[in-house]
């Protein structure tokens, strides 16, 4: 098996690997056929316009929306298996935590439906700087606040696949630069990242980039690749050239 | 299935409704008053209070759970925390069973306090046992949660789910029996009343009240009972979607 021994080979094994998904909401066809991979041990990058698809594509892979044909594979099984539920981490573009509860009380739940040690709803709480926070009820923290306690949730079962649905969306820059930091260090623990955000600055944070438009992928490759295409320095002009292209 | 899942489920919901002082109060303070205006309305009338305030105290839980259920799972619903649970290890069971534990403790604190309030306050009279009032409340607290976890898959807002109450509680109260009895009822209407769930969990209440007992025609009214909520669950269950459009 001279593959196995061939370290290139390996890392190239796509923890995500999804063709032809067809996607059909309210009668309109979001997703007309999108063919990806997704690798682990890097952070790969959704970017595209509101209305991409973006959201749809990531609830395909966590198995919760309807799809109308083509295949998911997560981590070697089927999107949405009851083994996948416990290794996938997904974190919705609106915080999805209770507002009644503190933040302490909404992760212990989190913890228990897991199955996880109670030791880890305080590191998760230190990793999203919450630990000020943490007997707060979360209807009264901020917006961006309590989308860290969604990531936090998400956080907890130490998923082998994280889903981020924009979770950088109105935060401090210096937090913001943090969870960079932290999706990094994930991905050198060979966690798979996709983070999906409609501003192009954060693309530069990402090692791989999907681009997508209109439900379409309309390019993917590292932004240095993505630059060296189109012969622009700016990633948005970038994008502009791809998409004008496709 | 898992019960550590289940019974976080259910610790959680109760967590959620302790922090809710109003919602506790109201689901512990309006029964007893509405009984204590009863009485005073049918002043001078023991008898008429006496028929109609051991069933009330059963069957107010099935109109707080019906109300309460149907709006914290709306919530759910429209937070995204069902969507997060469905793309957890969480069986649908798990979250059923969890809400069921919940409200049915809740409906054992209001079902007593009530009772201990028209029993001993307000000088209530039943042929039957106290105890068993609130036992079948609690039944009627989980047939109350069943449907209510049901109906609220058919409500976009809380306001919708708030109209449910007079739409599908009230016709259920006024044809129970409760108000007039059911053979005197126009014959359709009575005919309607065996369809309703409400009819055999006040019937029991009933046979308690008057007879003493439950005896075999209230037996077989709790297992309707019984019967109902399962099948109100199984329709809830079928309503929580690990995919949706």
């Amino acid at each position: 098996m001279p593959d196995a021994a061939d370290p290139a080979r390996v890392s190239a094994a796509a923890s995500v690997a999804i063709s032809d998904l067809r996607v059909r909401r309210g009668g309109r066809l979001v997703l007309p056929g999108v063919s990806v991979e997704i690798e682990p041990g890097v952070v790969t990058g959704l970017l595209g316009p509101s209305g991409s698809g973006k959201t749809t594509l990531m609830r395909a892979i966590v198995g919760v929306q309807i799809v109308e044909s083509g295949e998911i594979s997560v981590l070697g099984g089927l999107a949405g298996s009851p083994e996948n539920r416990r290794r996938v981490g997904y974190v919705t573009q609106a915080p999805s935590v209770y507002g009644d509860l503190t933040v302490r009380e909404n992760l212990h739940y989190f913890s228990r439906v897991l199955g996880v040690a109670s030791a880890r709803i305080d590191e998760a709480i230190a990793v999203v700087d919450l630990g000020g926070h943490a007997d707060q009820v979360v209807r009264t923290l901020s917006g961006g606040e309590r989308s860290r306690v969604s990531l936090a949730s998400a956080l907890l079962g130490k998923p082998d696949v994280l889903v981020l649905d924009e979770p950088t969306v109105g935060l401090d820059p210096v937090l913001r630069r943090d969870l960079w930091r932290m999706f990094h260090a994930l991905a050198d623990e060979r966690t798979t990242l996709l983070v999906s955000s409609h501003v192009m600055d954060e693309a530069e944070r990402c090692d791989e980039l999907i681009l997508m438009r209109d439900g379409r992928v309309v390019a993917t490759g590292s932004p240095e690749e993505l630059r060296n295409r189109t012969g622009r320095d700016d990633l948005e002009d970038a994008f502009l050239v791809l998409a004008e292209a496709a | 299935m898992t019960p550590r899942v289940t019974f976080a489920t259910a610790a959680r919901v109760l967590r959620q409704i302790r922090r809710d002082h109003r919602t506790l109060g109201l689901i512990i303070v309006v029964p007893p008053v509405l009984l204590t205006l009863f009485k005073y309305v049918f002043y001078g009338e023991e008898e008429t209070f006496n028929r109609v305030g051991p069933p009330m105290v059963g069957l107010f839980p099935f109109i707080s759970m019906f109300l309460v259920t149907s709006i914290a799972m709306l919530r759910e619903r429209t937070t995204g925390t069902l969507e997060r649970l469905m793309s957890l290890p969480l069986a649908k069971l798990d979250l059923l069973l969890g809400y069921g534990i919940a409200f049915a403790a809740l409906a054992v604190v209001q079902a007593t306090v009530t009772s201990l309030v028209a029993f001993g306050l307000l000088g209530l009279d039943s042929e039957g046992p106290a105890w068993l009032i609130v036992v079948l409340a609690v039944a009627n607290a989980l047939l109350g949660m069943a449907l209510g976890l049901f109906l609220s898959a058919f409500a976009q807002t809380e306001f919708q789910a708030i109209q449910f109450m007079p739409a599908f509680v009230f016709p259920q109260l006024l044809l129970c029996g409760l108000f007039v009895a059911r053979d005197q009822m126009a014959g359709a209407l009575e005919a309607v009343s065996y369809a309703l769930p409400l009819t055999y969990a006040y019937d029991a209440l009933d046979r308690v009240t008057s007879d003493g007992s439950l005896g075999a025609r209230g037996a077989a009214d709790v297992l309707v009972t019984c019967g109902v909520i399962l099948l109100a669950l199984a329709l809830g269950a079928a309503t929580l979607r690990r995919r949706t459009a």
